[in-house]
């Protein structure tokens, strides 16, 4: 039997969907829609990523839903008649869910 | 695909059809189309628009702006639908990929959804409570 990573990025992508499921209706509803209706103010709503639980909530619905698309996108990729370069197409999509995760995890715990 | 090739050069009995697949199928159809616009998109999308408010966290000014520009809340409201879409299709799956036994009956594929969706409403509530808390005044 081949040995595949498959696995990681198949739960990856299954924690992203759920993640993104349960938390990205919300988080729109209220950057998108009561904030421009005035219901809270962009400065207070800063004072909100002010608490570092916000922000590791906010790393965790930034992470997995990027990884949740890159597994979707590769696919999607090779669907489009891109099927000669798997390797390549794994590496820019989820090479692009780990960098949007290494900045993430700067701007929300290390600066 | 070359793995069944190889498969049936080895000498199996069987023949197997490999439809062939253009590149560009997915223009046929609007639906695909759609369907492909929504999975690259929006949570994608999202993701990035929640960093660069990280990334600007610090800063009251371009904090405010990056929230009060109009095209981001278009793109936003726009996405709505097909995150949307995306929760009530994910939940609708949830049954599908994970079947809970209690003892020698199945539970109800729609107990298990119905139970996400109650969850859902819960969470949402839950954070814009929370949310809520940090208006002054």
């Amino acid at each position: 039997m081949v040995r595949s990573n498959e696995p990681i990025w198949w739960s990856l992508f299954s924690a992203g969907g759920v993640v993104a499921a349960f938390l990205i209706p919300v988080g729109i509803l209220i950057t998108g829609i009561l904030l421009p209706a005035g219901w809270i103010s962009p400065e207070e709503l800063r004072g909100f990523f002010g608490h570092l639980l916000t922000r590791l909530v906010l790393l965790v619905l930034i992470s997995l839903p990027l990884f949740h698309w890159a597994h979707r996108f590769r696919y999607v990729l090779a669907d489009l008649g891109l099927k000669g370069i798997p390797v390549l197409l794994a590496v820019i999509c989820y090479g692009a869910a780990i960098l949007g995760t290494f900045l993430a995890a700067y701007h929300l715990l290390f600066s | 695909m070359r793995s069944r090739q190889q498969a049936v050069t080895a000498g199996s009995e069987t023949r197997e059809y490999i439809r062939p697949m253009p590149g560009g199928w997915w223009m046929k159809k609007k639906t695909y189309l759609a369907f492909m616009a929504r999975e690259l998109t929006s949570l994608f999308v999202y993701a990035l628009f929640l960093l660069l408010l990280a990334s600007r966290r610090h800063d009251t000014d371009l904090f405010a702006a990056l929230l009060d520009n109009t095209f981001l809340t278009v793109m936003q409201i726009v996405a709505l639908p097909m995150v949307l879409y995306h929760t009530i299709t994910w939940f609708n799956l949830t049954p599908k990929a994970m079947v809970v036994w209690r003892g020698e009956e199945k539970v109800s594929p729609f107990l298990i959804a119905g139970v996400n969706y109650i969850a859902w409403v819960v969470v949402s509530v839950v954070v814009v409570f929370i949310v809520s808390r940090y208006k002054q005044g």
